[in-house]
Formats: C-alpha cells, structure tokens, sequence
C-alpha cells in the first residue's frame, strides 16, 4: 500500500500521470458542471412555465376554499395568494361592458411578472402586486371598448373604484384560452363591498403556492388526499402544451450536450489510459524479475489507480462546482428562478463516475499487462500475452454506456445515442479497416516520402485503427455540437418564424367565413386557414362507456370530462405525421378518426379502436385509422381527434383560426370585433415570448457546455497523438541514422498525420450526419437539413487539426539528435 | 556429468527448450545439463541465435523449460508457480541487462530502491544511497534514466542488481550497448563488487575480453553445450 503511494508520487514528479489525470479531471469536471447546470437550468425552466401558473401550484375550485389548506401551506413555510374571478358588468356613466373580474391579494402574482402602465398601448412596468384597494385596473380591449381613461371612477356592483393603471402583462391570463370577456382586476378586500358573490354566484376561486419544491411537492401530496368536490390542483406538469413541449425539448438538447461530453470524457480516458499501460509493459516486466507477484503487481497499480481517480474526480468535482458558480454569476437577473444551494451529490456523482471511468478503462488491460512474459526483460520484441484490441475494452464500454444512459436521464434518449455510437464505432472499424486495406495496396505504388507516410499508417493496422476511431469520435462529437447544435436549434426555432400566428380567433360562425376573408383581404393580411370544429363528449371507446374513473392522471381525467373540439378535413396538413396508419382516401369508408398520438397514448387507444362521440345528442362513431403526431409548439391550429368531413359536416359546428398579427395593429382587434361582436380573440403573443425564452436559454446554455466538450475533445486529440509519440520518435531516429533528411521525414510525417486526419474526418463527417439525422427525426422531431459544412470542417478540420497537432507533439524528432532519442527510447 | 554436490548454488539438469515455429518444433537448447558453485564466475558465450539468452531467462525461471530442471540454492524452479519464482528472485537474484532496463519513471535512487521496498525492507534509502556512491553516483541519485549516459544507466542497474545482497547475479550482455571503454568500467565495477559481495556471477557476453574474465566459459552451439571449461 505504502509503495503503491510512494510509485504513484514518483511517477507523479515524473509526469508520467500527467495526462491521464488531466483528463479524468477534465471528464469529471465537465460531468459535474453539466450535471450542476443542467438541474439548476432544468429548474429555471420549469419555475419559468409556472408563470402561466403564477405559482408552482394552484389549488381551484368552484366554492371558497376550506381555510385547511391554507394553514397547512404557510405551516410548510409556502408563499400564499388568493384570487378569485367570476363575470360582470362594468359601468362608467352610460356605458357599460361585460367583464371578466378577477380579484387578487396583494401578494399576487408569485411566479412570473405582472406589468401595468399609464397609458394605453404605452411602456409597461412590472409591478410587485396588483390594485391597491379602491382602485382597478383595465386590460387594453377593455379600456379600448369602454373608452376608458386613468382615473376613471368607475362601477362594479355597488363599489365605485378608481382606474389605476392598464394591465400589460397578466402572467397567469395566457393560461386560459378560452377567456371570453375584457378583463378588470381589483383588490381582493373590495369584493365584500361590490356585493356581486352571492350563493349561486359562478366564482373561479384559486389558491396560489409557491416556495422550495420539496414542500410544494409534499404539500401536493397532502392536499390531494383532501380535495372535495369541484376542487382540484394545477401544477407545473399541468402547463399549456405548447410550453410543456419547448421545455422537452430544451430538456433533450441540455441531456445530449451532457452526453457527449462523457462521451469525450471517456475516450480521452481510455486513451490516455492506454497510452499508460503501453509505457509500463517493461516496467511491470522489471517488477516481475524483480520479485513481485502478479497479485501484488495488481494491488500495486490497482491503488495507485484508485488514489488517482479518486484525487482527479475530487479536484475535477471541485472545478466544476466553480463552474457552475461562475455560470449562476452568469446567468443571474437573465433567469428570474431562484435557483436552490448547490448540493453535495452531483460531487459525489461526478467522483463516483470519475472512478468508474478509469477503472472500466484501465482494469482490463491492467490485467493483461500483469500476465506480461517477464522474459521480455530480455526479449524486448515479446509484447502483452495478448493482443490489446477493441475487445479488451468491452467492459469498459458497458459501464460508459450505463453511465451515459444515467447521465441522459431518459432510456430513450440513452439508447439512441448509445446505439449511434456502437453503430459508428462498428461501421468505423469496418470503414477504417478497409481504407487502411486499400492504403496499404497503394503504398506500393507510392514512392519516396509518401511511401513511408502512408507505410507507417498501413503497418500497424489496430493502432492506426484505434487512432482513427479515437480522432473521429472526438471530431464527430465536436462537429454535432458545433454545426449540428445550431441546425437543430435553427430547425427548432424555425418552427416558431416572427411571423408564427399570435392571435387565435373563435367562435366564427359558418356563415361569417366570407365577410372575414374580406376583412383579412381589406386589411391586407394573409387570410389564414379556417378550421371547422365540432364540440363533443368522447362517449363509447371500443362501445364500453369511458369513465373518469378509468384514469388515474388527473389531466387524463379532466380530458375525459370536459367536451373534445373535434374536426374535419379532406386533406392531411403538410405538417402531419403519421406514427401508425394513414390518412384516408375519397373512396374509403367515411366512419374513421385520426387521433393525436399524446392523446391516444393517456387514454388509452390504440389503431382500429373504436370511438363513439355525442356530439349535440347524436351519437357519432368510428375507427380510429391513424395515430397523429402534432407539433404543439407551432402555435397552429391542432386538433386531437380530425374526421373525414362525411362524418361530421353535418354536425353543428363554428370555425377557428390562428393568424399573425403585427404589433403595432393591435386597435385593428377593435374594428374586427365591432364588426363580428360574436367573436373571441385569443391573445398568445405571451406564449411564444415564453417558449423563444425557453430557445434562447438553451441555446446558451448548450453554448457553455460546448465549451468542456471542446476541453475533453482537445485532450481527446492530445491524448491520441501522444500515444504513438515515442513510436514515432524512436522510427524518426533510425531513419534518420539511415540518413534521412529532416525535410524528407516532416514529409512523410506530414503525410501520415494528413492521412489519419482526413480518414478520420471522413469518418466524423458521416458519423455526425448520420447522428444528426437519428437525433433531429427520433429524437427531437425536427426536419433534418443536410448541412455540407459538417463535411467540408470535418475533413478539413481533421485533416489540418491532426497534422497540426502531430507535427507539434513530434516536432522535438527533427531537433533532438538521433542517438538521443534512441538512447531515451531504450 | 552434473555436479550435485551441495556447494553447488546453481543446478541445471537435462534442461531443454522447444518452440512451435510454423508449424514444425523448434528445439533452441538440447539436454543442457551443468553445475555452478557458489562464489563462481561463469560466462555463457556462443555466437547469436545459439541459445545464450534463452538459458539465461530459464535459470532466472523468467521462462518454462520443455523438459529438464533447474535448482537455484536447492530450490526447484519450476516446481514453483509463477508467483513463487517472482519471490525467489526477488530474494536471491539480481539482474543486469544489455537494455538497462531502468524504470523510466523513476530517479536513479528510487529505481535502486525498489527491489528492497518490494521485499518490505525499512531501509531502502540509505542502502541505496550506499550503493549508488560505491558505483561512483552519489552526485546523480536524483536523475531520471533519460538523464543519464549509458554507462551511468547501467551502473544504476548494477547498483539496483547488487543491492539486495542476492547469493545469484546474472547478467545479459550488460557491455552490449556500451562502448568499449565505458563496457570495461562497468566490467571492472561488476567484477569489484562480486568479490566485496561473495556473490556468484552468471553472464551471457559477446565480449571476448569481459568472458576471459570469468572463472569459467560455458560455450553453446546450436542449442548444444559444446564446452564447460
């Protein structure tokens, strides 16, 4: 034990763990600091959707909520606040409009911001809470319909209060879409005196929550053991589909830029851990002639390893515990979550994987290396028992792709980015091996310096194979993270372009569908496309009643219960996916449904079911021909369940569209409504500010990760040059004791590097396009682009970056004297 | 006839070595059979490719005979397993080679002590420091190998072979990558401490010069001990 520390000092002061230890220490710290980013902006993420909340949690109900619930929050030390909304009519002199009030307390809103200003259309602030008492305040459509003016005394039942201020920006109004009236927003302590609540009264009370999660968490738990009729909770799994989807999305992106970094990590790893065990064949073969036992051999190293890992994964954990400080520095006042203390685990996470990793690497091949022939003291031509292929690693890389489906924390993602790699790994080997087949038939014909470059990458096939795959894996990862990171953010946001519809329009009814079309004509707007949508209630599914009760999730329950805005169309949208079936055909039978696949998976269904809807009395039914998937964060119109037009033409039905407004135009809203008084306008404009957010958080944050993937894939480079470095000195030396020229060896060096890295490149480039494919149709749900840089870099760049990076790391072969490098190479 | 007599520190009877090479047997040493008595010095010589070295690395048990024995101190190599011929060389052999084989990581000293911390021994330090000034290196204890000239690597080695004190030495061409003067300093130098020491000397030698110096030649041809004189 002793001599194992003693060794592993010496060899420390002899720089011989050097690189091994750099680049544990760079594995773990970029382990780590991915790990402490991605929860920390995993959080921010979510605290950030609960501004459609206002809180982490709400707790709503049609009657006023039992005072329990209350004292048991604040006992849990939660943040609390009350609203309550109900209709009315709002009157200034003659006029009056039918609003939707909602009284709030004063420690209204607890997540997200509220924002009011003094004039309409005119710069808001945010504001910390709502109207003080005796006061109201006005949304724009409001003051716009009323006329309103600031300082208006205006009626709300039997109350007079003042306008104080028009409301900008209501965190938690986007939530409902289906507001239907202006909104007015009072002070909760003035509703006694309105006298509006009486019994019968249609009231929406709400209960407000927020605070550490684990509290709200428990305080869930506790509350829905004792929710009473017409009560229920909101958290933030309950957020708007469209949000929930951007924030998956943002939740794979940060996961795989997670991912490759232990990817890198690893390989740097098993590099620089080979390179290692490389350079202690003799040694082991010395302590063997001197007197050790294989057994005492393995204790020596196994310590010496163990002390390493642990002090590389410690110090690693250290860094990136600053990192991730240095990150919440950067990203303070730009991410509104308080985000939670660091916590111990992701530092024993890391060191935890930090060991892992260099024992998966370094244990096999340390095994072997204790069976060396300890005759090779005398015969230096005798190597390892064994050949050190690819194979000697497979443990190795079992435990790596247990940790990076840990890391990834989704099986899904895990696998697909596993199985990528051991396609690319096995594909690589066959593709390298054949080109390394075809390079050694060239050199044949090859003459003067270009046959011993490409004689020296033919020769030893495994080592150049493994240097190929080393650059190539190290390169892939560097060209996904660099131009395929930003094909897919690009693919992402370009799903949601400036000109995304922010308005919705409902409740158009048939026969208005041709004045409307004049009025988009008129006011020179694209006339978007009119959706007919039918209300009604899912009834039969394969002819047994659905019940709430069949469902645990509460969101699946409330999707059962309420009315289904079902549609028609002839034609699939452009957009549409098909996961199972297909879309139907004039000739086909008429009774069919397409479902969204989300939907069909809570409820239950599945291709060829049978759906029976009551729409208006009538009893609609159908098979289910096609599973739909639905890109929910385009802010298009999407249904969950779409028929032949045969089947439901018939029906009552009223249309809805989406369409772009430009800012600026908001009055035209006015004109629009005067002239359809029947229609609805659904504002989402704070939606999509919501989820581009959400896409440019992201896009930092991977940005900064790509930064420790950019470290571990440079040590990667490093690391796999180093490993031939001695070879290629000692090769350097006899030829140029044969009398090579220094000029003719830079050649042939020139050549080998340029070689390897373009066979790499190429290699990286298909493996980076072909990730990139699986990840943006699998994984991620974009369209793929085609991007011809990932291949001009990935050629180029491998071919110049390795050459630079060889020539540096042997340059010392053209300077030192020959018999000086054959001397230190003995 | 080989000698048993009980002074006889090294044994090796009817000792043969074959290998499988393309297909056919190939036999590199035929029934060697000789004695070595304690305090002796004895030269294996014999043109290259005759057998010197892989005799040598059986006597050291670094390799398994086809057929035959040896007994070093009395003690049958090869009725030992791996781990136990480790230990005994760790007791009482030491090793020069043509190629040094200094462990590169280690200083001149560190390297030297080694093979006393590998045994557990206390007192490494000093001891090494001892030998290292008798070799004439006191001034360069804490020099890596890349450091140090060939002649001064190998003395480093001769240190490291001589300072467990082992009954055996045996050395492989240890002037082979030297030249001739620095070989006939390192000669003299092994040959000192050999006599200081008591220690029984087994090499393997080219050198025509170094091999007179020896009490004894044992000659190989082919496989074949074709002198013991």
């Amino acid at each position: 034990m002793t001599l194992a520390l003693r060794l592993l000092l010496r060899e420390w002061r002899a720089g011989e763990l050097r690189l091994l230890f750099g680049a544990l220490l760079v594995a773990v710290a970029a382990i780590t600091t991915v790990s402490f980013f991605t929860n920390r902006v995993q959080l921010a993420l979510s605290t950030q959707t609960n501004q459609l909340l206002a809180a982490d949690l709400v707790l709503i109900a049609d009657h006023p909520i039992s005072t329990q619930f209350a004292e048991r929050a604040a006992a849990e030390g939660l943040r609390l606040a009350r609203t309550l909304a109900f209709p009315s009519m709002v009157v200034l002199g003659q006029r009056n409009q039918f609003v939707e009030v909602k009284a709030v307390s004063p420690t209204y809103p607890l997540r997200g911001d509220l924002s009011a200003s003094q004039v309409l259309f005119g710069p808001a602030q945010d504001v910390r809470s709502g109207p003080q008492p005796g006061t109201a305040w006005a949304d724009a459509r409001l003051m716009q319909l009323m006329g309103l003016q600031i300082g208006d005394a205006i009626t709300l039942g039997q109350a007079q209060l003042t306008l104080a201020a028009v409301i900008a920006r209501e965190p938690d109004r986007a939530g409902d879409f289906f507001n239907i009236a202006p909104r007015l927003m009072v002070h909760i302590d003035d509703i006694p005196g309105t006298q509006l609540i009486q019994p019968g009264s249609r009231v929406g009370y709400r209960l407000l929550i927020a605070g550490e999660d684990k509290s709200v968490a428990a305080f869930r738990t506790w509350a829905a053991q004792r929710l009473g009729r017409g009560e229920r909770i909101e958290g933030i799994g309950d957020a708007r589909p469209e949000i929930r989807a951007a924030m998956e999305r943002a939740q794979r992106y940060l996961g795989l830029a997670a991912l490759v970094s232990a990817i890198l990590a690893a390989v740097a790893v098993a590099l620089a851990g080979r390179q290692y065990l490389a350079r202690h064949l003799d040694s082991c073969a010395v302590l063997r002639c001197l007197g050790a036992s294989q057994a005492a051999l393995f204790r020596l190293y196994l310590v010496q390893f163990v002390v390493l890992g642990l002090a590389a994964s410690v110090l690693g954990s250290l860094v990136g515990l600053g990192g991730q400080a240095l990150l919440a520095e950067m990203l303070r006042g730009r991410i509104v979550a308080e985000l939670p203390a660091p916590s111990l685990w992701p530092m024993l996470e890391g060191t935890a994987i930090g060991l892992l990793l260099l024992l998966a690497f370094v244990l096999p091949p340390l095994l072997h290396l204790i069976r060396v022939p300890t005759l090779r003291v005398i015969r230096r031509e005798l190597g390892p028992p064994q050949q050190q292929g690819l194979a000697t690693y497979a443990v190795g890389a079992a435990l790596v792709a247990a940790v990076l489906i840990y890391r990834a924390g989704e099986i899904s993602l895990g696998l697909y980015v596993l199985g990528g790699l051991s396609g690319v790994l096995l594909l690589g080997s066959l593709f390298a091996w054949l080109l390394l087949h075809l390079l050694s038939g060239l050199r044949r014909h090859a003459r003067g310096v270009w046959f011993y470059g490409l004689a020296n990458v033919a020769r030893r096939r495994v080592a150049s194979l493994t240097q190929i795959l080393g650059f190539a894996l190290g390169l892939m990862a560097l060209l996904l993270l660099t131009l395929v990171r930003n094909d897919l953010l690009a693919g992402w946001q370009s799903a949601l372009p400036p000109d995304a519809p922010n308005r919705f329009l409902i409740n158009i009814q048939p026969n208005q569908l041709p004045a409307l079309r004049d009025f988009f004509q008129n006011e020179k707007l694209a006339t978007p496309n009119f959706y007919p949508m039918v209300r009604g209630r899912l009834a039969l599914i394969n002819d047994r009643p659905v019940s709430a009760q069949d469902y645990t999730e509460e969101r699946t329950k409330r999707l059962v219960e309420r009315e289904f805005n079902l549609s028609w169309a002839e034609q699939p949208r452009k957009d549409y996916e098909f996961n199972a079936g297909r879309w139907w055909r004039a000739t086909d039978a008429q009774d069919q449904f397409s479902v969204e696949e989300g939907l069909a998976k809570s409820l239950n269904i599945r291709l060829g079911d049978r759906l029976s809807y009551d729409i208006a009395g009538t009893r609609v039914s159908g098979r289910v021909t096609s599973l739909r998937k639905v890109a929910w964060d385009t802010m298009q119109v999407n249904f969950f369940v779409i028929a032949p037009p045969a089947l439901l033409q018939t029906q009552p039905a009223n249309y809805i569209t989406s369409f772009h407004l430009p800012s600026g135009q908001e009055t035209l809203l006015n004109d629009l409504l005067r002239q359809f008084p029947n229609f609805t306008v659904i504002d989402i404009a704070a939606i999509i500010h919501d989820v581009r957010q959400i896409m440019d958080r992201v896009s930092d944050a991977v940005s900064f990760v790509f930064l420790f993937t950019l470290l571990a894939g440079l040590v990667v480079l490093y690391a796999a040059v180093l490993a031939t470095r001695s070879e290629r000195l000692y090769e350097a030396a006899v030829m140029r004791t044969l009398g090579a020229r220094s000029r003719q060896l830079a050649a042939a060096q020139w050549i080998e590097f340029a070689t390897l890295g373009t066979l790499s490149g190429v290699l990286a480039a298909s493996g980076a396009s072909f990730s990139a494919w699986v990840l943006a149709e699998q994984v991620l749900h974009l369209p793929y682009t085609f991007n011809l840089w990932v291949w001009v870099l990935g050629v180029v760049g491998g071919a110049v970056g390795i050459t630079a990076a060889g020539l540096m790391a042997t340059r010392s072969v053209l300077r030192v004297p020959p018999l000086g490098v054959l001397r230190a190479l003995q | 006839m080989p000698d048993s007599s009980v002074s006889s520190i090294v044994n090796v009877n009817q000792l043969s070595k074959r290998i499988a090479h393309e297909g056919t047997n190939l036999t590199i040493l035929h029934d060697i059979s000789f004695a070595i008595e304690s305090g002796e010095s004895v030269a294996i010589v014999g043109s290259s490719g005759s057998g010197k070295s892989t005799l040598l690395g059986l006597m050291a048990g670094l390799d398994a005979p086809s057929s035959g024995s040896v007994t070093v101190n009395g003690v049958d190599l090869f009725a030992l397993d791996e781990d136990g011929r480790a230990a005994l060389r760790g007791r009482s052999m030491g090793f020069v080679f043509q190629s040094f084989q200094l462990l590169p990581m280690l200083t001149a000293l560190e390297n030297v002590m080694l093979p006393i911390e590998l045994l557990g021994g206390a007192d490494a330090r000093p001891r090494a420091q001892r030998i290292l000034e008798r070799v004439g290196l006191g001034e360069r204890i804490a020099h890596y190998p890349r450091q140090l000239s060939g002649g001064e690597q190998q003395r480093v080695a001769i240190a490291r072979a001589f300072v467990t004190e082992p009954a055996l030495l045996l050395a492989d061409e240890p002037t082979g990558n030297l030249d001739s003067a620095t070989g006939a300093n390192v000669i003299e130098l092994l040959f000192a401490l050999n006599r200081e020491r008591g220690t029984t000397l087994v090499l393997v030698t080219h050198d025509a010069a170094l091999a007179q110096r020896c009490g004894r030649m044992l000659r190989l041809d082919a496989g074949r001990l074709v002198a013991n004189a």
